[in-house]
């Protein structure tokens, strides 16, 4: 039977998909402003956010309505739980998105400290997890969510290889350049907390789609 | 406001002297469905009632106050009880169809107004049993007895029979309460399907029913309306602290 609930849910669904695809080009759009110097789309990153919260906000009182008003249960409870979960995950990342776009501005004016190449390979490692993430959700994707939790490690020996980088070849041999060091080594950071929040929300998917547990449990993801 | 539908303004009812109800305001627009949640004895049943006069047939009860159907005092002096009732279709508790085929149920009250014409007939039966859901499910036994329907079926072809004479109000007294889940929630998606085309309103002692399939909830206790609002208000911040103490199963 079609049920009118099942387009509330639909609603819901397609609301997250509209805030996740502007986290996502938050994120292309702060790295790149890095990369270009360019300070409106630094600015414009930092603007937009505003957006996200907007959605983040609708989302929640969606979901507390569907919560009280459907009393969903099994599968339906699930997909609520982690939308309201989601929607978290999400507004965080726009929020990192912020973080590096303040960090872009803080650089525009200075000279490069070095040719950008691991930050934007982990930018690109990170939309993809949070995009795969977001895919696996809508499509209940296991093989999917699963496929982005694996990628976390890659993600991680990005960020230590370019502290290592920063650390070692550049502060330890000229303290005048820690200032950029710093911003750049935070900007990875960020970038590797957001591949984070994609593994969480992928935790999350696999959770609702069959009710297995891997968050904390590793080894539940192998069965 | 041509969208509102229902205005009841002070409105007083009582047995005898026992007042049931009172100095209930409110007003219902059009295509809207409004739950009705309370607990026993609070009313409003009786206030349902009084939305088609069928309190009437009770003996030694007054009314004071107004109610407003289409701008018209349902209560005033030069008023055909018929024709409200004609308007405003019920549909109660428990299933109560006549001893008569599936195709008669519904052709009834086509019949005691008067309408003759076969064909005319045929296409509002079929329509009203579409529109309650049903046609499918019975199309090949109209001429069966009703008593053959399960309970829920039966349910549904009482509000089918409520269609056919083209009210435009439809009152329900806990229509789903004697129903198994899966016939309650046909129920719940047809009132969703049927509030494009009538103003429904539901009593109801399932609050979560009352939350998944109103527009407007309100809450009767002791006779007086304590809380008339959005649904997604009254079930998620309620103003008043005894409505949040029965929603939340606190009460008493």
């Amino acid at each position: 039977m079609q049920r009118h609930f099942d387009d509330e849910l639909q609603k819901l669904k397609n609301n997250l998909l509209s805030m996740a695809a502007l986290a996502e080009t938050a994120i292309h759009n702060a790295v790149r402003s890095l990369e270009k110097k360019d300070r409106n789309m630094a600015e414009e990153v930092i603007k937009n956010d505003a957006h996200i919260d907007n959605f983040e906000n609708i989302i929640e009182a969606a979901c507390v309505s569907l919560l009280a008003l459907r009393q969903p249960m099994a599968q339906d409870l699930r997909f609520i739980t982690t939308a309201m979960k989601m929607n978290m995950e999400i507004e965080a990342i726009g929020d990192l998105a912020v973080n590096i776009a303040q960090r872009s501005l803080s650089l525009v004016d200075k000279p490069m400290l070095k040719p950008l190449i691991d930050i934007p390979k982990l930018s690109v490692i990170a939309q993809k997890m949070v995009k795969d993430a977001i895919d696996a959700f809508v499509n209940k994707d296991e093989a999917l969510a699963k496929n982005v939790i694996l990628q976390d490690p890659q993600a991680n020996a990005i960020r230590t290889s370019v502290y290592n980088e920063l650390i070692y070849d550049h502060i330890a041999k000229d303290g005048t350049c820690a200032d950029r060091a710093i911003a750049l080594m935070l900007i990875t950071r960020d970038l590797e907390r957001i591949a984070d929040r994609a593994v969480s929300i992928s935790e999350d998917v696999i959770y609702m789609i069959g009710a297995k547990i891997v968050k904390h449990h590793p080894e539940n993801l192998e069965q | 406001m041509d969208r509102l539908k229902i205005c009841v303004e002070d409105f007083n009812f009582y047995y005898g002297n026992v007042q049931a109800l009172k100095n209930i305001s409110m007003n219902v627009y059009k295509n809207s469905v409004v739950g009705i949640i309370g607990p026993s004895g609070c009313g409003k049943s009786t206030f349902l009632r009084s939305l088609n006069r069928m309190n009437d047939v009770i003996n030694n009860v007054r009314v004071e106050g107004n109610v407003f159907i289409d701008g018209k005092n349902i209560f005033g002096s030069n008023v055909d009880v018929v024709d409200v009732r004609k308007k405003v279709g019920m549909v109660f508790q428990k299933s109560n169809p006549f001893p008569k085929t599936i195709f008669e149920n519904v052709a009834y009250g086509l019949r005691i107004n008067g309408i003759k014409d076969k064909k005319y007939i045929a296409s509002k039966v079929e329509r009203s049993l579409m529109d309650a859901a049903l046609w499918d499910e019975v199309k090949d036994r109209l001429n069966e007895s009703a008593f053959a329907l399960s309970g829920g079926q039966q349910q549904r072809l009482c509000i089918a029979r409520a269609l056919a004479v083209e009210p435009d109000i439809l009152l329900m007294d806990e229509p789903a309460s004697a129903l198994d889940p899966t016939s309650t929630a046909k129920i719940e998606e047809l009132i969703q399907e049927l509030k494009s085309n009538y103003t429904i309103l539901i009593v109801t002692h399932n609050m979560q029913q009352a939350a998944r399939i109103s527009d407007m909830t309100a809450f009767f206790m002791l006779g007086e309306l304590i809380e008339f609002d959005q649904t997604g208000t009254i079930f998620t911040r309620p103003k008043k602290k005894i409505t949040e103490d029965y929603i939340t199963g606190r009460f008493g």
